[in-house]
């Protein structure tokens, strides 16, 4: 029984492998000691994204509380809460609220025209027309912004297509009713609020059908079955299983809609009636006026109501779906 | 769209209408573009088009002004993409699977570049650049463009990574091989098509963006800048016509790669613009 | 005799857990060594810490003599297999065999030869161009080990390799692992959840329960001298006696005596106790009868089944009718149930400390 305790050496650990270099023996430590590793891993992201990111982003904020003179057109570093309390205004106000609207009613829109989509890619396209579908919403995605709102200026044209196309199906006095009324319409087609929401729809679907259809791809097939076993029709099915569990999908795809509707500048200058978005308020107060602290006071609106909506949709589940 | 059947696997017709129509919904302003680019109309936006011709081709081939463009945002994207490479692909390898204190403050930094609009980045980044006397310019736009790709690489490895199972890395261990090893023959070799994958997409985001780029690029003209300068002057509708579908063209080329990198379970997109 | 693997006081805790708590084990070179136990009972832990995945917290851990406390598995010369197998899915089966000595510089001719040498040693010798997805699960298993012992390992650590597979194959395997450890003398260490596994492949077992061995003994004596309660219970199937009637029957606080050890209404038992009926199991092979002899206190018998039902009409059957005597009890009936004291072993009813740990390992090792 003593010799239990002669067996094992207690000195250092002793090594059958040869002597290990420089390299090798950090390459042990980093195993020993995986915080280290981390750490090391960690620092060049964070160093970037502390310094040209964050670093940054906190500093437009604080530059919303500089002085802008409207006589000199200078700014002073002199702190004032009055750009922020500007942003109250009832022009400024009516900016916001406009937004909101484009933002929120271009996220349900799409969510409805996705649906089906992401619906028939996960539950009855497999294979090759799966493959085919997958790609075919990628492409648009990722293909140009720019060139993407270009093509809807020749479409919306008053000699373009969608109009080659409302006369060929005798349609004109539809669309002439949808474009008077109020709130919707316009005098032309593009540059009426109903222009300007169908190429936001089109710019920004593709990020909506890809968290549906992968939330909807995540349901295993045995749920469906348990319910129809359960005597549910499949209408029912669809209306109890299917749409409250794809709710996620469709959260997550919102967070894309609503974020890139409520800061885009580009769209509202192209189609639509004049009156300002959030985005181009930002733009004209930074680059034609120079006022850069109402500038900075601006982004703080969408930067809260992102917050504000993504808290909303956190809660149903949204950061899973993504 | 409601779907009348969830056993029997054929979609009712209504579903299969709104599908497809969502697909061609989606790729009718596209093939609108294409058919414009060979018009043989010269202030063209009138529809049908008059004639075909491809000589819009090399008149555009032939601007000095487009070929600088082009170039100068290849050059963008490829530096933009080699930096948000390897940051994410670190991100990604030390995020897969420890869990630590301010890990989720981590990926919300991550993805804010592309969560946050377009024109908050661009304004901020702008304001960062002057705050510290950096001129706007290409490396300016590098940084910016680095900045939101890597987020694109990061979701690409983080998930091959979480496919890789870690019992690998141990295996390859037990069996003798040591950190810089393991590296080398297992990890690189399991990570290496999905960071080309993130690479590929990482190239077409930054080829593409626009919102950011106005804010980070000073004087410098590259494609999509000079595409939204063209929207303003009617008179060259025909070259623009043309560099739109070139620059569609020269996107889908990546992306279709990293989808076939990719295919086998990962998910390309997800969150990506 | 050397000792192949040496664990000294040694723990690992995982935040406000512990999950190997001060066990100190010793496995002979050579050996074939079964680490048994529910999950989360410690057992893959100290599999892992042998392996070097992870490191104790407290204690050491020591590897043919060495201290290999701190060091990473790269510097130690012991191989694992894995549960999933952790085939490399990028290279195929004769470069995953000779991954091994490729990061060790023996030469690729070498190598080859060798990895190939260790196909044949599992009947794989074909199969070297594949890829592991190309593989059954089977096959993978048999790479798995091919990969591990290419290397010569002074220790081969098996973390549940057989878990995966379907009963059959699992059964040719059990044999097969058996055939190669005796035939290449290398120390076993086999984690596993599985008693009938680890009770018929293992020189000695260790039953894992909450971090702590509960008993280190031979099959034979973890069968019919179990230590304490959790082991008489995980071990097979046990009537475990407590308090009042363990006193009156045994003179202990607690004992145990196997279903199969009951015999019912058999006089030549000099323990008996009289009961009710209240369960009757057919099992195939044996029939399983549960008797109520107390308030809550079911004992359970364990009968063969002999052919009783089938005596009369079977033409092969020249046996003597014994029906009269095994015949089954309906549930509800009174029975006298009974055993021989010799089949009644005394348990410890508290937890088990260390100390006493390493008093059955000393015993054992002995």
């Amino acid at each position: 029984m003593s010799s239990v305790m002669s067996i094992h050496p207690s000195g250092p650990a002793a090594v059958s492998e040869p002597p290990r270099n420089l390299l090798q023996r950090f390459s042990d430590r980093l195993y020993l000691q995986p915080r280290l590793l981390l750490l090391l891993l960690l620092t060049p992201p964070l160093l970037w994204f502390g310094s040209v990111y964050i670093a940054s982003l906190l500093a437009l904020l604080w530059q919303g509380l500089y002085t802008f003179d409207d006589f000199t057109m200078l700014v002073s570093d002199t702190l004032t809460l009055s750009n922020y309390v500007q942003l109250f205004d009832a022009a400024n106000f009516d900016i916001i609220v406009r937004t909101l609207l484009m933002a929120l009613s271009v996220s349900v829109f799409s969510a409805l025209i996705a649906f089906p989509v992401a619906y028939y890619m996960a539950r009855y396209a497999s294979g090759k027309t799966k493959a085919f579908f997958y790609l075919a919403v990628m492409l648009p995605m990722w293909t140009s912004y720019i060139v993407k709102a270009y093509a809807w200026t020749l479409l919306l044209a008053q000699e373009g297509v969608t109009h080659w196309f409302i006369e060929l199906l005798h349609l004109t006095p539809v669309l002439n009713w949808l474009l008077s009324l109020p709130g919707i319409g316009g005098n032309t087609l593009s540059t009426s609020n109903l222009g300007r929401f169908l190429v936001f729809t089109y710019i920004w679907l593709p990020f909506m059908i890809l968290p549906i259809q992968a939330s909807l791809e995540r349901l295993p097939p045995s749920l469906l079955q348990a319910s129809s076993d359960l005597g549910a029709t499949p209408a029912k099915t669809f209306r109890h299983v299917i749409l409250p569990l794809s709710v996620p999908g469709i959260a997550a795809g919102s967070i894309f809609t609503f974020s890139l509707t409520l800061g885009d500048y580009i769209v509202p200058q192209l189609v639509g009636p004049p009156g300002l978005f959030l985005g181009s308020m930002v733009y004209v107060q930074q680059g034609s006026i120079g006022n850069m602290p109402m500038a900075a006071a601006f982004t703080l609106v969408p930067i809260v109501l992102i917050a504000v909506y993504l808290s909303i949709v956190k809660r149903m589940g949204a950061f899973d779906a993504l | 769209m409601r779907s009348d059947s969830q056993t029997s696997p054929a979609a009712s017709p209504w579903l299969k209408l709104a599908a497809w129509g969502g697909l061609l919904f989606l790729h009718f302003p596209i093939v609108v573009i294409a058919i414009y680019a060979f018009n043989t109309e010269e202030s063209a936006f009138s529809f049908p088009p008059k004639g075909f011709t491809t000589e819009w081709f090399s008149v555009a081939f032939q601007r000095q002004d487009v070929l600088e463009a082009i170039g100068l945002s290849l050059q963008i994207a490829c530096f933009a993409t080699l930096i948000a490479l390897v940051l994410g692909t670190l991100a990604a390898a030390a995020m897969y699977r420890h869990s630590f204190f301010g890990k989720e403050s981590i990926t919300l930094m991550l993805i804010l570049p592309i969560a946050l609009p377009g024109i908050i980045t661009g304004l901020a980044l702008l304001n960062g650049f002057k705050a510290i006397g950096l001129e706007p310019g290409m490396l300016t736009i590098i940084i910016g463009h680095a900045t939101f790709c890597v987020v694109i690489v990061y979701n690409n490895v983080v998930a091959r990574f979480r496919r890789t199972s870690a019992s690998l890395i141990e295996a390859s261990m037990d069996l003798g091989a040591d950190g810089w090893q393991t590296f080398r023959y297992i990890l690189l070799p399991n990570l290496g098509s999905a960071m080309l994958a993130g690479g590929m997409l990482a190239f077409a985001l930054s080829f593409d963006e626009l919102i950011v780029t106005t804010f980070t690029a000073g004087h410098e003209k590259p494609l999509p800048i000079w595409l939204l300068n063209q929207l303003t002057r009617p008179r060259d509708v025909p070259v623009t016509n043309v560099v739109a579908l070139m620059v569609m063209l020269a996107t889908m080329i990546p992306v279709s790669l990293a989808y076939l990198l990719t295919r086998d379970g990962d998910s390309v997109a997800g969150s990506g613009k | 005799m050397t000792n192949a693997v040496e664990f000294i006081h040694t723990s690992r805790r995982f935040g406000d857990v512990t999950a190997v708590d001060q066990v100190s084990l010793k496995i002979a070179e050579g050996e074939f060594f079964s680490m048994l136990g529910p999950s989360g009972s410690g057992k893959t832990t100290c599999l892992r810490l042998i392996a070097g995945f992870e490191q104790p917290d407290d204690g050491q851990i020591v590897i043919h003599g060495r201290d290999a406390t701190g060091l990473p598995p790269y510097q130690r010369n012991v191989n694992t297999v894995f549960q999933d197998y952790a085939l490399f899915p990028h290279m195929n089966v004769i470069d995953n065999i000779a991954y091994g000595l490729m990061v060790k510089g023996v030469a690729k001719k070498e190598r080859l030869a060798r990895a190939q040498e260790a196909l044949e040693l599992v009947a794989l010798k074909d199969h070297g161009s594949r890829k592991p997805a190309q593989l059954s699960g089977g096959q993978r298993q048999r790479i798995a080990l091919a990969r591990a012992l290419v290397n010569r390992p002074k220790v081969l650590l098996l973390d549940e390799p057989l878990g995966a597979l379907d009963l059959k194959l699992r059964e040719q395997m059990q044999s097969e692992l058996k055939r190669l450890q005796r035939q290449l003398g290398i120390t076993f260490v086999f984690v596993t959840h599985d008693q009938t596994e680890a009770l018929s492949m293992s020189d000695r077992v260790a039953v894992f329960n909450q971090g702590r061995i509960e008993q280190l003994d031979t099959p034979q004596n973890l069968y019919n001298r179990p230590a304490t309660e959790f082991v008489a219970s995980f071990v097979g199937s046990a009537n475990v006696v407590r308090g009042e009637l363990a006193q009156q029957l045994a003179a202990v606080d607690a004992f145990t005596v196997r279903p199969e050890f009951v015999s019912l209404n058999d006089s030549t038992n000099t323990v008996s106790l009289d009961g009710t009926v209240t369960d009757i199991q057919y099992q195939g092979a044996n029939t399983r009868i549960e008797v109520e002899v107390g308030p809550g206190i079911i004992i359970a018998a364990l009968q063969p089944n002999v052919l009783h039902a089938l005596a009369s009409g079977s033409a092969f059957n020249s046996a003597p009718d014994d029906s009269t005597e095994q015949a089954l009890p309906v549930i509800g009936s009174a029975v006298r149930i009974g055993w021989q004291p010799e089949a009644m072993v005394a348990l410890q009813t508290a937890a088990v400390s260390p100390t006493n740990t390493e008093i059955t390992t000393e015993s054992a090792g002995a």
